[in-house]
This record gives structure tokens, sequence and C-alpha cells, in this order.
């Protein structure tokens, strides 16, 4: 199977203003190789460096060393991202469009055409439950609005590959629900799933192979199945296995 | 191109759901037509003196809104972080500053066409006297003036912290080379060295945006500049909208922006 998403040797490092503050590395030489057509969970507790490798992979930061690609292309090139739709973890729209122009903006910066572009929004406010909403201002939408408008805009290139940074953080059930349907239903038409996410439960369920990454630097990578069997458990214990994390009551 | 004309009509479509660029905006037309309507004693001065104010309140207006809306543009985006989405699609930082200004620049166009309209119309409907050419080339030449001052307020709001020093500055340093630029040079001939050398460095550096100014020759009636002059000075705008441009792509183009 082709790699669509790789990095290599990945090293970010952060240097804070100031002449004798050290630079503090963010990324250790990160190597991750995700193939076409698998759902990939990428996991970590808070500040292990899960953002700072999609921000890495969606060239919102330059890389200190090392490389990243997308389909073969340096994520540097804007072209890297004609075949990406991204989901970002919290809702960050223009709040003073409507669903359908915020969607038509995007479908317009994707090079759609009029007729196609109608047909994607369309079939998108249909999939993501916003069609009665088209017509109204993004602010005066709920949280679980905001993120299905999301969701929609992730999607509206038809992307071969979908990068998705903690889709379900704050979603209500019903809207996580949703996101795992949208993923399987991505799955089935063979698109590839790169996502970060804190739902060990349902990364477990959607997810062909995991990484785990603490502290910048990758600390397995593996098939669910098999990491789940080679430690005897569920997915949640062998994160905090391979965290280190040591309960209360055994210190 | 596509995406710099769909990045302009978000700029658009946001200053027409905003309140308080209505307020400013009705503010002007409302003060346009209450002084425009005035015709003291029949006296022609008092009639030249109440259009000139009316001019300098839509020169203040448009440079206000321009200053503002492009002050605000980035920051914004950043602040937001409308930015991340914008970005993780196919589009370079490039764009989206040729996008911003351009979305800018037209919107200041349509506010300048709006207030000379109530201009043309209410001191039309007291003089019948209709110089739509003359007009004409006052708009045309405010709004490439007002290119130059929305790449600057780009490059301001990239360089500066907060929108509302950047608006601050801005204001500031266009007001002084709209009221001091064209005598920076007589002003280094009364002083010495170095300092002269100092202000004549300035005074061939900065874009001279009074030369756009023509709000005497409509008031006074003095028919229009030729229009290779009009070209050139163009030409003029178009160098230095490039020129700080370029300096804003430079500054955003590595800019962190997590």
């Amino acid at each position: 199977m082709d790699a669509i998403l790789r990095t290599e040797n990945l090293w970010v490092e952060y240097r804070p203003r100031g002449l004798k503050l050290e630079a503090r590395p963010a990324l250790k030489g990160l190597n991750l190789s995700v193939q076409a057509g698998e759902v990939f969970g990428f996991l970590g507790p808070n500040g292990a460096g899960k953002t700072t490798t999609i921000n890495v992979l969606l060239g919102f930061i330059p890389p200190t060393r090392g490389t990243a690609q997308l389909f073969d292309i340096d994520v540097r090139q804007p072209i890297a991202r004609q075949r990406i739709g991204y989901l970002p973890e919290m809702t960050y729209y223009y709040k003073f469009l409507t669903a359908e122009e915020l969607l038509r903006l995007y479908a317009r910066i994707f090079g759609l055409r009029r007729p196609e572009a109608d047909r994607r929004i369309d079939a998108l406010l249909k999939l993501v439950e916003l069609e009665p909403a088209r017509k109204r201002l993004i602010k005066t939408y709920s949280k679980g609005m905001q993120q299905r408008v999301g969701i929609a805009q992730a999607l509206i290139n038809n992307p071969d590959l979908l990068i998705l940074d903690e889709p379900t953080s704050g979603l209500d059930p019903l809207g996580r629900m949703k996101v795992r349907e949208i993923i399987q239903r991505l799955k089935q038409e063979g698109k590839t799933v790169f996502f970060s996410s804190h739902e060990l439960g349902e990364v477990e369920t959607v997810c062909d192979r995991v990484a785990i990454i603490h502290q910048g630097e990758l600390k397995t990578l593996g098939r669910v199945d098999d990491l789940v069997s080679q430690h005897h458990s569920n997915l949640e214990q062998v994160f905090l296995n391979i965290i280190g994390y040591q309960p209360q009551s055994a210190l | 191109m596509n995406t710099i004309w769909a990045l302009a009509g978000v700029v658009i479509k946001e200053l027409y759901r905003r309140k308080d660029f209505y307020v400013l905006f009705v503010l002007t037309a409302l003060i346009t037509v209450a002084a425009g309507s005035v015709r003291f004693f029949q006296d022609p001065n008092i009639v030249r003196y109440v259009k000139d104010l009316c001019l300098l309140l839509i020169w203040v207006s448009a440079l206000l809104i321009t200053i503002a809306t492009a002050a605000r543009q980035i920051p914004a985006e950043r602040e937001n972080r409308t930015i991340f989405p914008l970005l993780a699609k196919p589009v370079t930082r490039g764009q989206v500053i040729l996008g911003k200004f351009l979305g800018c620049w037209l919107a200041s166009g349509i506010a300048l066409i709006v207030f000379y309209a109530f201009f043309a119309v209410v001191t039309g409907s007291r003089e019948h006297y209709w110089p739509v050419l003359d007009y004409f080339q006052a708009i045309l030449l405010q709004w490439i003036m007002l290119g130059i001052v929305t790449a600057m307020t780009l490059l301001g709001s990239i360089v500066f912290a907060a929108p509302s020093s950047t608006v601050t500055i801005v204001f500031i340093v266009v007001a002084g080379i709209l009221f001091l630029g064209r005598h920076l040079n007589t002003v280094a001939l009364h002083n010495p060295e170095p300092l002269r050398s100092v202000i004549y460095t300035i005074y061939f550096i900065i874009p001279h945006l009074e030369l756009f100014d023509v709000r005497e020759r409509v008031v006074n009636d003095w028919g229009l500049v030729g229009w290779l002059d009009c070209g050139l000075a163009t030409l003029y705008a178009a160098a230095y909208t490039g020129l700080f441009l370029l300096l804003t792509w430079l500054a955003f183009r590595r800019k962190s922006l997590t």
C-alpha cells in the first residue's frame, strides 16, 4: 500500500523569546506513515505533540528538522492540501456567514465549478442535517451545529485524506455518534482518516492502526487488535501502560 | 485568482453585516445631505465652503472605513482562529493578503461611490449643475489613494500587536502625509545638515497621498486634471501599493500562527 501521509525524523522546537532560554522540543524525530484507505488514530496525553504534528502537516508551522509529506508532496507546498479535509478541534469559522456561504467559499477555493459546488453543498448539508438552517448565520448555531458545519467544510472537496483534530470533543453523545458514522462511511468509501482523540473507546471502535505519542516521542505504533492482544487488555490500559501512568494507590 | 476573489467577497460580506460600519456610513451620508443642502444668503463663497467641508468629511470617513476595515482583517483571522481552516486549504499566505487587500479596497470604493452620489445629488439639486466627470475623477483618484492606504494598513496589522494601534498609527501617518508631505522639501531647505538629508530622504520615501486630492478643483470648478497625469499617478500608486503588499507578505509568510 502507498503511504499518503509520511513524516521522517520530524523535529519541532519552540524557541522562547529571550537569548538565554533554551529551545523546547515539541516533537523529537517523529516517524509516521499512514497508508491509503486506513483509519489512523493518533493518541497521546495533553501536550504530547499531537496538535503540533497536525500543525506541521497542515503547514501552519515549519518543522525544525526532518520532513513531512502528504501524497508525496512536501507539506509546505499549498498543493499538498488540495486533496485533504481538516476538521479543527474547535469551531473556527466565519460566524457572519451562513453555512451555505461558508461551504461555497471553500468550494471556490478548491476550484469547484458552480453546479458541482451546488451539488456538494446540498449533499453535505443533508449529511450533517443542517439543511433547514442553511440560510442562517453560523453565529446563531449551537455548538453541535457549528461542529457539523465543520464536518461539512472538511468534506467539501471530497478529500482522499481527512485530518481530524479531536473531532468529538465537546459533542453530545448524538454528535459523537454522527462523527463516528461519518468516519465509518468514509472508510467504506476507501478514504484515509487521520485523527487525534482522547476518546479511546471510540478509537478502538473505528481505527485500524494507532500511534501513541508522549512528550514528543513516538512510543508505539501498530494495529489496534495487536496492541490490545499483546497487553491482554483494552486500548485505554494499553495507552496508560505506554505513557507510564501509575495509579495513586500504587505510589 | 478565484481564491483571491473568494476571500475578497468575505471581507465585503463582513463589512455590510457589521453595525459599526452602518453607523459611520449613515452619519456621513446624513451630514453630507444636511451640509450640502445649506445655501446661506445665496453667497457662492459660503456654498464653496460648505462643499469643501462635505468633501473633507467624505475624505475622513472613507479613510476611517478603509483603515479600520483593513487593520482588523488579519488580526481577527488569527484571534478567531479562522485562519486555520482557511490555510488548511490550498491557499497561500500571499493569497490571503491579496484577498484581504482586494476586499478592503473594493469596499472602500463602494463607500466612496455612495458618499459622492449623495454629495452630487444634494449639490446638483441645489445648483442645477452636474460635473459628473469631475466627480468621477475625484472618486477614481481618491480610490487609487485608498489602495496605498489599504496596503499600508495591512502591513501595520502584521507589524503592530493590536488593531487599535494599527488604526491610530496609520491614521496619524496618513494625516501627517496629507497635511505636511508636500512641505517637507521646504522644511528641509531651512534645516542644517544632517537633518536636511534626513528630511529630504523622508520626503522622497513617503507616498505623496496629497497628489490624489482634487477637492479644491471640484469645489472651485477648476476643471479636470489631465488624464495622462491621472495615469502617471495611478502608476505611482501601484508602485507603492505593490511595495507595501510585498512587505506585508514578507512579514506574514513566516509568522507563527500558533
